[in-house]
């Protein structure tokens, strides 16, 4: 095998003090998978306490415990930085014809941090864990709570900056380091929504980072601003918060959305319909999704002119997400369709994110929410996003630029299995908590009236097939490491600059500079797929 | 003779570092001014909910060492700007007397915020630490001084880092007339410096200056 | 060789950051009501504007540099005017 970027260096220090996107993208997910299978664990503790509607597996403490850990990891250690700094690191430099990103040693750094905040969150939940759910509303977590709420914190506070980084890593890179000829409006859609990511990542973290420095003050030194005993307002957290959490969970789903435009272009040999709109989407739905925080605080005491206004303003940021489904669709229409399982992962995502997507307009309904607030419908909705978008695109994804990244093609067959057996483990697991949360089971609790068993069952046996299904890739992605065949430079006949280069590609990543002449996603010019 | 200019790999000319550099510092500039801006969101919270509170508050800050602090600031702003044109104009001396004088006056800065907390110790304005405010004002006056104490601890911190930067500048400063690298770097230094000034600017007036015509 | 000194504009700009000091202080000192905070809002925007146009030298750079400046502070009012609403219609 040629020079590539795993070729070079087999050292510890080759890997662990590398300045090369590509093999921070594997530190990274790496990290990812250790950190998913722990969040995992969680929710799988959950769900067994679920099957049955008395506490028998766990106390109530424990509980708490368990579900505020799941949230903290998922949210901060596996959603936020999953695409960007895996797929997003190995590719975008890549994609734009550079040679790295723009600051290399600051992209190490953020890695760096990290495992730091990593290791600082596992401290404190591995100590006993803490129990105010991943919101961490006060005054229970700084005056009341019995747990590690400040290490926790920390923890938190420190993996913020790894995103902060990142995101003004993507930022610069893309301004400033694309290849000659590659304008903007010629960029694949994945830049466009890393971008947008990359705004919310970079203006929103600090929020949080602020918000953390007054939580941690409160709980440490016993007085602060948001104890309501002398005169503070638990409010002003719940809107500090927020003003972050929101836009992160456009974090989590924007790079989503930017593998599925490669993902559905690709298995659809077909240029996108209308580019320009799915790019300004993107950014759209970055710039809407700082104005809608409020509509986690309906039932709060927020006041109703507030409320009316969150409320209005998220009927409006939904409009740029519909707009993305649609054109999607009408990408699909009279492509020519091939279904690897990288496709079959985007179609679900469509059909997912779609229902998640709906739900979140219910929720956006002041008489709505009033009822479904904290309850499983609630559950319900975010799952639908998170899980049955993200995680799936991520996945998606990761098929798809497997042959890049490590040079190897793994089998079609048990991928596409693992892809289906994914979707219907999913639904089985999630639709059911719509039902639940519909007729009143409130979320966070582990003890439930026995008629809601039958969907608690349902669900929880859906989850042992999702968990199933998530195992299937470790096998026959491994198994590809070491008996997959070479790939060649581009397997699926895709557009793109990352497929002009080798698969893997050299440290480098070009052995000329590429220059683009072409307009993004010309597939009536691409080479044929070498796998039909 | 100078050197040449040596760029990263990944770079392809010094045009591109001087412009990644620039882009990059304000886009870390704009995180700063978010994490502030927590900050100054729960301040006009808390004044638009006790607005009386706020200004008997107001009235216990030291304004002559506020004041006095905001004019070391702006001046020392002033000294990295003209180091900067010095810079360019590849008078060394000038530029290490220059970045000298804003290190000297950010310290001045920092040792007369000390004199100002222990002050503030002394007249039990620390909130958990012997706090002790009799009156109706007293809830409000807390509130206050949580923030002024987060704040300017956080603007503090920001300014001692800057002080460091400038300080590798400062021993580094022999290279401005032969190396187009330090200028870059020096430029990116002082623009954080200058946005530390800024946020100054803004808490002198939200911390010094209410209640003063009361 | 012409020793260097510091362009005029520098120090003028510096000469204008005192003043307007000075008349903050003053004018905190005079009673004019809800004004007193406006106005002290306003000269720290205009010391502001002095020091992000000659000191970081706004005034000569390209138009997407100053994008990046302003949206941190355009994010800030999104922060501060939606964040604020909910507590000032309070009933």
């Amino acid at each position: 095998m040629s020079n590539n970027y795993l070729t070079d260096g087999y050292t510890l220090r080759s890997w662990f003090f590398t300045i090369d996107h590509k093999r921070i993208a594997i530190l990274y997910f790496a990290s990812l998978i250790f950190l998913f299978l722990i969040g995992g664990a969680a929710a799988t503790m959950i769900r067994i306490e679920l099957v049955t509607p008395q506490a028998d597996l766990v106390s109530s403490d424990t509980y708490n415990r368990l579900f505020t850990m799941h949230g903290i990891i998922m949210v901060w250690f596996f959603l936020i930085p999953s695409i960007p700094n895996t797929l997003g690191n190995f590719i975008v430099p890549l994609m734009i014809g550079a040679r790295d990103l723009a600051f290399p040693r600051l992209n190490l750094a953020s890695w760096y941090l990290f495992m730091l905040g990593a290791a600082i969150t596992l401290y404190a939940i591995f100590m006993g864990g803490i129990d105010t759910g991943w919101t961490l509303y006060t005054p229970f977590s700084t005056l009341y709570s019995n747990s590690y709420v400040a290490v926790a914190a920390a923890g938190i506070f420190v993996a913020g900056f790894s995103s902060i980084l990142t995101g003004l890593n993507f930022i610069v890179t893309i301004h400033k380091l694309r290849a000659p000829g590659l304008t903007w409006y010629k960029l694949p859609l994945f830049i466009w929504s890393l971008y947008a990511t990359s705004i919310i990542l970079v203006l929103a973290t600090p929020v949080l980072a602020i918000t953390l420095v007054l939580l941690a003050a409160e709980r440490i030194f016993g007085v602060g601003v948001f104890d309501p005993r002398i005169g503070g307002d638990p409010l002003l957290f719940q809107h500090l918060f927020w003003f972050y959490s929101h836009p992160a969970v456009y974090i989590m789903i924007l790079p989503g959305m930017g593998v599925v435009n490669e993902l559905i272009t690709c298995y659809s040999r077909k240029k996108i319909f209308g580019y320009k709109f799915v790019a300004w989407a993107s950014l759209a739905i970055a710039a809407a999704g700082f104005l809608v925080w409020g509509h986690h605080m309906f039932v709060s005491g927020q006041s109703l002119i507030a409320s009316l206004v969150f409320s209005f303003m998220s009927f409006v940021v939904a409009v740029p997400s519909a707009i993305k489904v649609f054109n999607w669709t009408a990408t699909l229409h009279k492509g020519t369709l091939r279904f690897d399982a990288p496709m079959l992962y985007a179609l679900g995502f469509i059909g997912l994110f779609t229902m998640g997507g709906l739900t979140g307009l219910f929720l956006a309904c002041l008489a709505f929410d009033v009822y479904a607030t904290d309850t499983y419908f609630v559950v319900a909705h975010f799952h639908y996003i998170m899980v049955g978008g993200m995680v799936t695109a991520y996945f998606g994804g990761l098929h798809y630029w497997w042959p890049k990244i490590t040079g190897r093609m793994y089998s079609d067959y048990w991928a596409r299995a693992a892809a289906i057996l994914i979707f219907l483990g999913f639904n089985l697991t999630f639709f059911p908590q719509f039902i639940l949360g519909v007729e009143g089971m409130p979320r966070r609790y582990h003890v439930y009236p026995p008629e809601f068993q039958v969907w608690n069952a349902l669900s929880s046996g859906g989850a042992t097939i999702l968990a199933a299904a998530y195992l299937l890739p470790v096998f026959y992605l491994g198994y590809s490491l070491f008996f997959g065949a070479r790939a060649p430079a581009n397997p699926w006949g895709a557009t793109g600059l990352e497929w002009q280069t080798s698969s893997p590609p050299p440290k480098l990543n070009f052995d000329k500079q590429p220059v683009v002449t072409s307009p993004p996603y010309d597939y009536e010019h691409a080479p044929e797929p070498q796998n039909a | 003779m100078p050197e040449p200019d040596e760029i990263a790999a990944h770079l392809s000319s010094s045009e591109q570092r001087d412009e990644i550099l620039e882009l990059g510092m304000w886009t870390f500039l704009s995180t700063e001014v978010l994490l502030f801006g927590g900050l100054i969101l729960t301040y006009m919270v808390y004044r638009h909910a006790d607005p009386q509170s706020f200004a008997e508050a107001g009235r216990q800050t030291r304004i002559v060492i506020g004041t006095i602090n905001t004019a070391v600031l702006l001046t020392s702003s002033f000294c990295v700007a003209a180091a900067i044109q010095a810079g360019e104009s590849g008078a060394a001396k000038a530029v290490r007397g220059l970045l000298a004088a804003a290190i000297v006056l950010g310290l001045i800065f920092l040792g007369l915020k000390g004199v100002e907390y222990l002050g503030e110790y002394r007249d039990h304005l620390v909130p958990g630490i012997d706090f002790e405010q009799s009156g109706s004002h007293a809830q409000g006056i807390r509130l206050f001084f949580m923030f002024y104490f987060v704040a300017t601890g956080l603007h503090a911190v920001h300014l001692l880092c800057g002080v460091i930067v400038l300080a590798i500048f400062l021993r580094c400063a022999f290279q401005v007339a032969r190396n187009a690298r330090y200028l870059a770097g020096l430029r990116t230094a002082g623009l954080y410096w200058h946005f530390v000034d800024v946020v100054w600017i803004f808490l002198y007036a939200l911390i010094y200056l209410p209640g003063r015509s009361g | 060789m012409i020793s260097w000194r510091p362009s005029n504009g520098l120090i003028a700009c510096w000469a204008a950051l005192m003043a307007l000091l000075a008349l903050t202080v003053t004018l905190a000192y005079q009673p004019l009501g809800t004004f007193n905070f406006v106005v002290a809002l306003c000269i720290a925007l205009i010391k502001t504007t002095l020091v992000m146009t000659v000191f970081m030298e706004l005034g000569e750079r390209p138009g997407l540099v100053r994008v990046f400046a302003a949206a941190g502070f355009f994010w800030l009012m999104i922060l501060l005017w939606l964040g604020l609403m909910d507590f000032v219609t309070r009933a």
